[in-house]
């Protein structure tokens, strides 16, 4: 089919929008799109229709390397037991309300 | 027939008619992101004539004591030689690369325009040129980068590109003769003459197309037509258009959700 066959000639793209002023770019979504300007246009049409960003951050996909998920036993579970990586040993005098 | 209402009627057919063909596209946009952003600019337009007609139909029912004319009555119940759309605007939608190159020459003319109409003696006028040019600037630059990405895209697009400017090209004079409506609009300052604008439409249409490799564009009187769509004399497809668009208010007068 002819559509389909355009979306696949079409790079994917990550989308990335800021909110509001201060926060960070959050992942929205993915689109197809020819080249970067298409993708911040597009990414504005589909993502942001509804006043949801004030900035656009496009990358496209084959430019995110991800972690292996049948890495994560050596990835992550060695944290599992490090309690102390978290600040959370440090008594605080009464008088410090907001740490 | 106060002429200064029709001037803003004007502009609000306009907006509604083409924002009416690009809806047409909603669901068959040749890939998901460019269908949301074609509706997108449907919806644009569809509110901008919403402020005209609003405009409109307030003047009209001022100056015809007794009468309430709506923003919906002047949508959905004139007839075809009622409206004052440009022809331009009412062809069929043909393929993709025509859709694109009307919408590229009307966004410009609609630019230039409501660039002008900022400084409108008519505050409404103005206000409802402010709030549009944002839409319209961004019109500009999305239909500009399509003329650029067909024309010079693939043989293909290319040649479609070339098929689009033969078959728009005899609505393009329109654009700047002026009517009746437009002396009225110029002498009161509440609009002006669209002439004005064409030295500056054909010089920025031209630098697009030069980046797109297709032949520029001269303002060719030779191919003015009879057709007056400012005059309501109207090609046939505005009818079928109109039937469909209006069908609801015409089948079941006065219904609402």
């Amino acid at each position: 089919m002819e559509i389909q066959s355009h979306s696949n000639s079409w790079p994917l793209w990550e989308v990335f929008i800021r909110a509001r002023q201060g926060l960070d770019h959050k992942h929205a979504g993915s689109l197809h799109a020819a080249d970067a300007q298409m993708a911040i246009e597009n990414a504005r049409d589909v993502y942001t229709r509804r006043n949801e960003g004030i900035s656009i951050w496009v990358v496209e996909s084959k430019h995110i390397h991800a972690s292996d998920p049948s890495e994560s036993g050596s990835l992550y579970d060695p944290a599992n037991d490090k309690v102390y990586r978290h600040p959370s040993f440090y008594h605080l005098p009464d008088e410090l309300k907001n740490i | 027939m106060d002429l200064l209402s029709d001037y803003i009627i004007h502009l609000a057919d306009n907006a509604l008619i083409l924002g009416h063909r690009n809806s047409e596209w909603t669901g068959h946009g040749p890939i998901l992101e460019q269908d949301i952003a074609l509706s997108n600019i449907a919806l644009d337009l569809v509110g901008q004539s919403r402020n005209f007609y609003q405009l409109a139909a307030g003047r009209l029912s001022e100056l015809t004591p007794g009468l309430t004319i709506s923003e919906d009555d002047l949508a959905y119940l004139r007839d075809v030689n009622e409206f004052r759309n440009f022809v331009l605007l009412e062809q069929d939608n043909g393929d993709w690369a025509k859709t694109i190159l009307r919408q590229f020459y009307f966004s410009i003319y609609q630019y230039l325009l409501y660039k002008e109409l900022l400084a409108s003696k008519y505050p409404a006028i103005a206000a409802i040129s402010e709030k549009s040019i944002k839409e319209t600037r961004y019109h500009v630059k999305w239909s500009s980068e399509w003329v650029v990405r067909l024309g010079d895209g693939t043989p293909e697009s290319h040649r479609r590109m070339l098929d689009a400017r033969q078959e728009l090209n005899p609505w393009i004079s329109e654009l700047f003769i002026p009517v009746d409506f437009d002396y009225e609009a110029a002498a009161t300052g509440a609009g002006i003459l669209p002439d004005t604008l064409q030295e500056e439409w054909f010089q920025r249409v031209n630098h697009v197309f030069e980046s797109a490799g297709l032949p520029l564009l001269s303002f060719e009187k030779k191919n003015m037509h009879i057709l007056s769509g400012k005059k309501g004399v109207h090609s046939e497809h505005l009818g079928y258009l109109l039937e469909e668009m209006q069908f609801l208010q015409r089948a079941y007068p006065g219904s609402n959700w």
